[in-house]
């Protein structure tokens, strides 16, 4: 078994375990446990693997790659492959599901089903960043994206039959479009009688028409777009998120959320650059609506979960916005920030998880002074809260930095102007940010809520990865920034010549 | 005409030999040995359904008007394994119900002369054996519906069912002969070649394919479906939305893409339409019902809709997309009214809201429903995605780009009706839940057969290339 289908096979085999072998609780998340840590070693060694194969100078734009026909008549291979970025995304996705399973440790009742479909999910998202073949990439797109209606609907608080039908609703929606687009690149990748193919590195050697990226690009754009939270698809992503358990708002909005602009990035752009740039100014419009718009919502929301789902839109809005300026700066922030986004928003989530969790409550307005009674949980808060507003030395600076100087690398007026529309989304973040660590966690302490118990050992064990990385990557932005810009350089090639 | 030469028709004598051996042993059997009668149709029948998947000859007998080819050959032993495993649902009911009366014996030779008419219709080369195999097809199964004859929604469904069957093949009839007054034959290899696009021949193709659609259920032929697959016993209903619709499909298939063939700009617009207006209409009106075997109906309705899709094509692909897609369909939909069937049988509850903790109560049971509703709603990893991805991908092999589109977006609203069940079995608590319960043997057997095909059929892609191999009719 190589390397890579390991990520997907030993998820399935977690799954199957847990199915036949485990009875309650606590043997249930010990063996998705177990088998995470597994995953761990594997995205390590992966990564160490990666370094040593650039290093001793193999240049091919994809790594450890395997290919075996699956449907030969539609010529569909299972062809998987990693570079940096698939490398980073795997790393980031073992870290939060990891963090998951310590902040579910007490998730009641079904809590074997819980880990099952979480486990699910995971191998989905694993499965989509390996995989370089559009018919494997849907199939995992999909996995990915089923377990969240049983994950919202049976372990959600609120209007959760609501939010997971509508997310489901929307999810499959869009990967309808997508479908349509996969087609379209299929059908007419068959250029002087050659074979159609899915394979996309194939596909990039064979221009698609101009007339059909027109045509498909738009529909693979919005169908990433929408898991992505693009404005105006994101409406599913705030009821989503309020309504989901902690566990699943950290994977969702940390990992599933970044297959968005992954997609964009790997499939849509890389397959049909004309189309790309045909569409971008009308997309871009879209992008910075979503930033913009997604940052004065927060303002007005009083749930922490909201805030922060809404928060999220903004900031994933800024990678979309970032893609769309098509150059190695903004590209190189649109990753980073998906990275950065991914660990600042699980911390969020988790920790929101956890006051919920004691307080029973969600709305600011109604705790105050956090910090005497949960000092840890709040310490934590404020360090995710500085990070997503952009403090320098944690991750969210070094994307942002990184995606708004590529903004401003555009010469012409309409993409800087839009690029101090988008800007002003980090005054607005941080109006949002501070006003609610200020109420929420300092200030007089209530006594509703005097005498909670502080932070468990595994709530801080999850508390502890995610800040670990989100510091890693603001102290350590070069380290991090060689992988992405490996991918970009191939993958931005199509776009810039 | 020799041994040889009859054996191409081996599927249609052993069948005829199990239902002859059926009736001698009713007549022979005591009546306290009646209650055999099952476990012996079983065995005989198992053993045809084996024998089916034999390799068969190439040849035609009768002067053509009786062909077999691998294909349909083929297609013959997939329908007889999912009337099969429809047997090994119905097994609790016989018992239970009809054994009292005596009725057990009947209702397998119905059933098996029912299959055995679907096999001569797919056979058949001329409209001959045609129009004898749909009656033979059609009739058993209006007896059948009114087979549980205590209950006045069974014999409703069964009166309104040989209504509109009657008027549907009058229609039909009708058609045959106005192409039959202007091609000069009834055979289908002469109509091929004598073709000459009159308005008569054309009209006389839209009749014979309203008597077809009547069967598969088309949009606007669809109004008996709910109702009788209300009214009709559960395998019953089964029976019809699968097995029945895959051989009238397959006849479709073939008349469309070998017979009629010249015509295909005129009956492509007619697909076009009828499959637009199948999947909405489908669509639509499943998303309100509280039955479970209404809503069932519906589905299939609109998965009728998803199958012309293909038949746009005329292509080879086309014809492994809908061969596939219609053995993904049989299991998809046997486990769906298999659960729908063992709970009613069970605790006589139908609606959706019954469903309501299902899980807490029988896991087992809510997992094989939401796997084969996941399947007919197209969700990776089950076989039903890559059916219809095949569908769709057999219908833009010719650029219908918009069609997908309406009919990716059918399936967005398809999928909020088939989480529906999902969401009473597995979202919601109810206070009077289906108490747990042990399903019978068979039945077992039955949901373990379905659950390997749908989270087998598709990931190995062995079987598709199976018939992809065998699927040159042209």
């Amino acid at each position: 078994m190589d390397i890579l289908s390991l990520f997907v096979v030993v998820p399935v085999v977690i799954v199957l375990a847990m199915v036949l072998f485990t009875k309650n609780l606590k043997q249930a998340r010990m063996v998705a446990l177990a088998g995470m840590l597994m995953q761990l070693i594997m995205s390590v060694n992966l990564i160490v693997k990666y370094l040593n194969a650039r290093e001793a100078g193999d240049q091919s734009i994809m790594l450890f790659q395997k290919n075996i026909p699956w449907f030969a008549e539609f010529n569909a291979h299972y062809h998987i492959g990693v570079d940096g970025v698939s490398v980073l995304m795997i790393l980031l996705t073992t870290l939060i599901v990891i963090a998951g399973i310590f902040v579910s440790w007490k998730i009641q009742p079904l809590s074997k089903e819980f880990f099952i479909s979480l486990i699910v999910l995971a191998t989905g998202v694993y499965g989509f960043f390996i995989s370089l073949d559009l018919f494997t990439m849907f199939v995992f797109y999909e996995i990915a994206v089923i377990p969240m209606y049983l994950l919202i609907g049976i372990w959600g608080s609120g209007p959760r039959e609501y939010a997971a039908m509508k997310l489901t609703l929307m999810l499959m929606g869009a990967s309808a479009l997508l479908l349509v687009a996969l087609l379209g690149i299929y059908f007419t990748s068959s250029v002087g009688g050659q074979a159609p193919t899915f394979d996309i590195l194939e596909l990039a050697q064979r221009e698609m028409p101009y007339d059909w990226q027109k045509i498909f690009y738009p529909l693979a754009f919005i169908g990433f777009g929408t898991i992505g939270a693009l404005f105006p698809f994101h409406t599913w992503s705030p009821d989503g998120h309020a309504s989901a358990p902690t566990a699943v708002s950290m994977l969702h909005a940390g990992v599933l959320m970044k297959l968005g602009g992954y997609g964009i990035f790997r499939f849509a752009m890389f397959l049909m650059p004309e189309g790309a740039l045909f569409w971008q100014d009308f997309f871009l419009i879209l992008a910075v609506t979503g930033v913009t718009y997604g940052a004065l919502s927060a303002i007005q929301q009083t749930d922490l979960k909201y805030i922060n789902a809404y928060s999220s839109v903004s900031h994933l809005g800024l990678v979309l916005f970032a893609l769309l300026m098509i150059n190695k700066t903004a590209w190189n922030g649109a990753m980073l920030q998906s990275l950065s986004h991914g660990f600042i928003t699980a911390l969020f989530f988790a920790l929101i998880g956890m006051i919920y969790g004691r307080t029973h409550v969600r709305d600011i307005t109604k705790m105050q002074g956090m910090m005497r009674i949960v000092p840890l949980l709040s310490v934590a808060y404020v360090v995710a809260a500085l990070a997503n507003l952009g403090l320098p030395g944690f991750s969210g600076f070094v994307a942002e930095m990184n995606i708004f100087v590529g903004g401003f690398l555009n010469q012409d007026l309409y993409k800087q102007a839009l690029t101090v529309f988008a800007v002003t989304s980090i005054v607005v973040t941080a109006v949002y940010m501070l006003r609610l660590t200020g109420r929420m966690i300092f200030g007089p302490t209530t006594k509703v809520y005097t005498g909670l118990p502080k932070a468990f050992w595994y709530e801080k064990t999850a508390i502890a990865i995610l800040v670990l990385f989100i510091t890693l990557i603001g102290t350590l932005p070069f380290w991090w920034l060689q992988f992405i810009e490996d991918s970009v350089n191939n993958f931005i090639q199509p776009l810039i010549k | 005409m020799n041994l040889d030469s009859l054996m191409l028709m081996r599927d249609e004598w052993f069948l005829t030999a199990v239902i002859m051996l059926l009736l001698i042993a009713e007549v022979l059997l005591s009546a306290k040995n009646k209650k055999y009668i099952i476990q012996l149709a079983l065995i005989l029948f198992g053993a045809y359904t084996i024998s089916a998947f034999l390799p068969n000859d190439t040849g035609a007998l009768f002067g053509s008007s009786y062909k077999t080819y691998p294909l349909v050959h083929y297609f013959k032993a997939i329908l007889a394994f999912g009337v099969f495993i429809i047997l090994l649902q119905s097994v609790n009911w016989l018992k239970e119900k009809l054994l009292p009366y005596d009725f057990t014996a009947e209702f397998f030779i119905l059933i098996f002369s029912s299959l055995l008419g679907l096999n001569f219709m797919m056979s058949a080369g001329d409209f001959l054996m045609f129009y004898i195999g749909l009656e033979l097809s059609t009739m058993p199964i209006i007896a059948l519906t009114a087979f549980e004859f205590w209950n006045h929604r069974s014999v409703e469904a069964g009166v309104k069912y040989i209504l509109l069957a009657s008027i549907s093949s009058a229609i039909l009839l009708f058609g045959v002969s106005l192409v039959y007054a202007t091609a000069g034959s009834i055979n289908f290899d002469v109509i091929k070649n004598a073709l000459q696009l009159p308005l008569l021949e054309i009209i006389g193709l839209i009749m014979i394919f309203i008597g077809i659609g009547f069967k598969i259920s088309l949009v606007p032929f669809h109004f008996w479906a709910a109702d009788v697959y209300e009214g009709a016993p559960t395998v019953i209903s089964n029976y019809l939305s699968v097995i029945s619709k895959g051989g009238a499909v397959y006849v479709l298939m073939t008349l469309l893409f070998v017979t009629f063939t010249a015509f295909q700009k005129e009956w492509n617009w007619i697909m076009y339409g009828t499959a637009i207006l199948t999947m909405v209409v489908g669509n639509l009106f499943a998303l309100r019902q509280q039955n479970m075997k209404r809503f069932l109906a519906f589905s299939s309705i609109a998965q009728a809709g998803f199958i012309l899709l293909a038949m746009l094509s005329n292509n080879e692909l086309g014809v492994k997309a809908i061969i596939y897609f219609l053995l993904i369909y049989i299991f998809s939909n046997v486990a769906a009214f298999g659960v729908v069937h063992v709970i009613s049988l069970k605790t006589g509850k139908e609606n959706i809201d019954d469903y309501n903790g299902l899980y807490r109560t029988n896991p087992k049971l809510s997992l094989v429903l939401m796997i084969a509703l996941f399947s007919l709603a197209g969700i990776p990893p089950v076989a039903g995605f890559f059916a219809k991805f095949f569908l769709y991908a057999a219908a833009a092999s010719k650029g219908y780009y918009v069609l997908i589109f309406i009919a990716v977006l059918n399936v967005t609203v398809s999928l909020y009706y088939y989480l529906l069940p999902v969401r009473a079995a597995f979202l919601r608590v109810s206070d009077h839940p289906i108490p747990f319960f042990k399903s019978d043997n068979y039945s077992r057997l039955a949901f373990i057969i379905t659950m390997i095909g749908l989270l087998v059929l598709g990931l190995y892609s062995g079987v598709f290339e199976f018939i992809s191999g065998i699927s040159n009719i042209f």
